[in-house]
């Protein structure tokens, strides 16, 4: 009983204090709502508020990138006067006119040192690559691009031997060649007005343009409608994810690609786009037409789809402002395309993975 | 023994006179306030309040005195004997695990975590040897694969099935067949003569070095933190049993003491046994404790963290490797921004390994304490010197093109004077510093851990022999009450 009197007051008290509690709540709740619609209030105000200032700013970036644009688009127009790829005779591929004489002050240097320093790919098949397999010691590099580095050794030095190639990414490819590490770059390197502010090209060698690969049973017709939904990889900084990106802005009947086309798989190199799409985590490669040909050569289950849609050329590219060593490569390419070398490299390297060709692209001079 | 007692303090005649100390005198319950009336006045009156009562009690008359020193004393010794073995149990247990369970468990996660980075390397030397690689680097990849598949075995039987460190190993048994299908594609590929082949390659070293070596690396860091708590759960001073054995002791001193101040007589067997026993315990808890402990501690610092230091060393060694075999592999195709400058990505990798090998192998040989620790450090440091010289000609070789001669003097023959020698000595070299300091380990904590041998047993022992003494002790000195 003594026990059970203290127990019975205990359990009367709680009751008590839950019905305060409870009120407590109650009252709380209301205050609570009060206080919530308030705080509504305040940030309703607030946003109304920072809302035109936030689309202003969002304006001023517009603006600003308009500006960026702007500022490309004069420094376009002001560069237009010698490269504008719309114009003809002002493309950038157009270069300076062959010269056969050794004279210069460039072409000397190289023939005193004795060797010439090219800048290569060891990592493109059939362009620039190496044959882990090969038996000789000499020829480590091979590929349509190695061949014309050779032929061009051949012609100024006498001996096609007379080479030095040097394996350089593809983002030292200009460097390289301003800090004189290599005399020129052979290496896929598409002619640009861009780039031609930094080095000088040759006349184009090789004709390409951004192409989709794809494996043979895959439901992609080649670039446009057919990617929708399409998981595609391209190369970090390449000029396929700057295309892509420009295209995912565009309706696809005006060059643009399906929204529900997923860019965001980029790899350090090219290559690997080939390793993601063999391990299936994507459904498509975009990448230069002769870098997908040489992929497709690695894999016979993959092919190129459709035709390319952009157009570019490569060029042997040379320090700006060695307009000598310029005129003797033009030279020499001159005789690579009569002669029939080029048209040699090209079957020997490329015509399996990419067909027949028409021969090289004509030059055209300023 | 046989003298009455002491006049001064004579037993009073109304004094029960049980024979037991345990039976409680008679006049104390007469002394109680009757407790059932009372207990609806006083609720609160429990048989603990009625204890105190009688104990007040019985302190007024001199047996009941003695019964209650004779129960105190007791209780303190078994209480020392019980915490003693209590303690010492826990600590000898854990270094049991030290020895035998985490110790070999965090050398096993350093195998992982080594046979893995190992076999990429192995993989990228194979590689570089072109399509058809060499017997004895395939074997080696194979060895330090199966290896890695074991360990991993090993370690999830002893993980707590959904810890952190089970997730780790799962994962990496995933990422394991991974990595391994991946490098037979890269193989496939190289024997075709395809560049292909390099970019699964290196596919396979960002699966390696981006998931699963951090993830070994993870398990290796847990497996050394609960070797560590071992060590910690170990080594502590038990504070307690020594407390409980000075009061036993004191205790028992101070019974002594009065029994001469009342009695004169200087000796009383039994509490002097008593006192002999506790005395035993106690000088053999310190004594054994500190020995094992100093054991322990040495095991830990010329062991563990030579052995920590020398797997860092080893991993940093086998990474370097990978990645200057990879600068030859993947040359140019990926590149990283340092300083502004544009560097091969695998080339900063190499460098960054060779720091770290390098400060490593100065941590190492600053833990080593004797000559047989210190001089495979000394020959891998000189080895690891050579490699730098001859990285920095293979490199400047690549520079000017001659890949030939970069890859000679990265995979060469011994009269290309390749890196791979140096290589090779300096992982020679940490794989006997490695046995060695093992060996130290092993040598040092199983003398920690032996100083502890029977100790909980043998103080169980000694606390019942000498609370029996001091119960003895005291029944004889109460039975002069009869």
């Amino acid at each position: 009983m003594g026990a059970a009197k203290p127990r019975l007051r205990a359990v009367v008290g709680d009751g008590r204090e839950d019905q305060r509690r409870g009120r407590r709540t109650v009252s709380l709740r209301g205050w609570g709502g009060v206080a919530a619609m308030a705080v509504a209030c305040a940030l309703t105000a607030v946003f109304a508020l920072l809302l035109p200032l936030t689309a202003q700013r969002g304006d001023a970036g517009d603006g600003s990138t308009g500006v960026g644009g702007g500022g490309v688009a004069e420094g376009l127009q002001a560069r237009a006067a010698d490269c504008d790829p719309a114009v003809k005779g002002k493309e950038p591929e157009a270069s300076l006119r062959p010269d056969g004489s050794e004279s210069g002050a460039a072409v000397q240097a190289i023939k005193k040192r004795g060797y010439l320093s090219v800048g290569v790919d060891q990592n493109s098949y059939r362009w620039g690559y190496r044959d882990p397999n090969s038996m000789s010691k000499t020829s480590e590099l091979e590929g349509f691009d190695i061949d014309l580095a050779h032929e061009i050794a051949d012609q100024i030095l006498g001996s096609p031997d007379k080479i030095r190639l040097k394996a350089i990414p593809t983002n030292e490819r200009i460097p390289a060649i301003q800090r004189g590490d290599v005399d020129m770059v052979v290496r896929t390197m598409t002619i640009s007005c861009k780039r031609l502010d930094e080095v000088d090209f040759s006349t184009a060698y090789f004709q390409t343009g951004q192409q989709v690969l794809a494996p043979k049973s895959s439901t992609v017709k080649g670039y446009g409608a057919s990617l929708a939904g399409k998981r595609i990889c391209t190369a970090k900084g390449s000029t396929a994810e700057l295309e892509l990106g420009d295209a995912k802005k565009k309706p696809v009947d005006e060059g643009g690609v399906p929204q529900s086309t997923d860019i965001s798989t980029t790899v350090p190199n090219q290559l690997d786009c080939l390793v993601r799409l063999q391990l299936g985590e994507v459904d498509a490669v975009v990448t230069d037409g002769a870098l997908a040909a040489s992929q497709a050569a690695q894999d016979p289950t993959v092919e190129l789809k459709g035709k390319p849609f952009t157009e570019e050329y490569y060029g042997v590219a040379m320090k700006k402002g060695a307009d000598d060593l310029v005129r003797r490569v033009n030279q020499v390419l001159e005789d690579y395309r009569k002669d029939g070398g080029w048209q040699k490299s090209y079957d020997k390297w490329l015509q399996s993975a990419l067909g027949p060709s028409d021969g090289p692209p004509a030059p055209k001079y300023k | 023994m046989t003298y009455p007692p002491n006049g001064s303090e004579a037993p009073p005649g109304r004094g029960a006179v049980p024979t037991m100390p345990t039976v409680p005198p008679q006049q104390t319950r007469g002394g109680t306030p009757p407790a059932r009336p009372a207990a609806p006045a006083a609720p609160r009156r429990t048989a603990w309040a009625e204890g105190v009562d009688r104990l007040k009690a019985g302190a007024t008359t001199e047996p009941g005195r003695l019964r209650i020193i004779g129960a105190v004393l007791a209780l303190l010794v078994v209480a020392f004997g019980a915490t003693t073995a209590w303690q010492m149990t826990d600590r000898s247990a854990a270094a049991d695990d030290v020895l035998h369970s985490s110790q070999p468990l965090s050398a096993d996660a350093a195998d992982i975590y080594r046979s893995l980075a190992d076999a990429n390397t192995a993989a990228s030397s194979g590689f570089l040897a072109g399509g058809q690689e060499p017997a004895a680097v395939r074997d080696r990849y194979e060895k330090n694969i199966r290896t890695a598949a074991g360990k991993l075995v090993t370690a999830a039987a002893s993980t707590d099935p959904g810890s952190p460190s089970a997730k780790t190993i799962a994962k990496l048994n995933t990422l394991l067949p991974q990595y391994k299908g991946l490098i037979e594609r890269a193989r496939a590929n190289n024997r075709q003569g395809f560049p292909l082949g390099g970019a699964y390659l290196r596919y396979a070293n960002d699966k390696m070095q981006t998931e699963m070596l951090p993830a070994a690396e993870d398990l290796y860091t847990k497996e050394n933190q609960r070797l560590r708590d071992d060590y910690d759960s170990a080594t502590p001073y038990p504070w307690i049993a020594i407390g409980f054995g000075v009061l036993a002791i004191g205790g028992l001193a101070w019974a002594q003491r009065r029994n001469y101040r009342r009695t004169n007589r200087v000796f009383n067997q039994g509490l002097l046994a008593a006192t002999a026993a506790s005395t035993v315990v106690l000088l053999w808890l310190v004594v054994g404790h500190t020995v094992a402990r100093s054991g322990l501690d040495s095991s830990y610092d010329h062991g563990v963290r030579s052995l920590n230091v020398l797997h860092d060393a080893s991993i940093a060694s086998l990474k370097a490797r990978g990645n200057e075999n990879l600068t030859l592999v993947s040359r140019g195709a990926e590149t990283v921004q340092v300083k502004g400058k544009t560097e091969d990505k695998y080339n900063v990798d190499f460098e960054k390994q060779m720091t770290t090998l390098a400060d490593k192998l100065k941590a190492a040989d600053a833990l080593a304490d004797d000559g047989a620790g210190k001089r495979p450090v000394t020959k891998a440091d000189a080895s690891m010197k050579e490699w730098l010289d001859r990285h920095k000609d293979a490199r400047a070789k690549d520079d000017v093109g001659d890949y030939q001669g970069a890859l000679d003097k990265i995979i060469g023959s011994k009269q290309d004077k390749p890196t791979g020698e140096c290589f090779d000595l300096v992982d020679q070299s940490l794989d006997t510093a490695l046995a060695h300091e093992q060996a130290q380990f092993d040598t040092d904590a199983g003398d920690g851990r032996d100083a502890m041998t029977g100790l909980p047993v043998g103080a169980a022992v000694l606390a019942v022999l000498a609370a029996a003494g001091a119960v003895l002790g005291i029944g004889r000195r109460l039975s002069e009450y009869r």
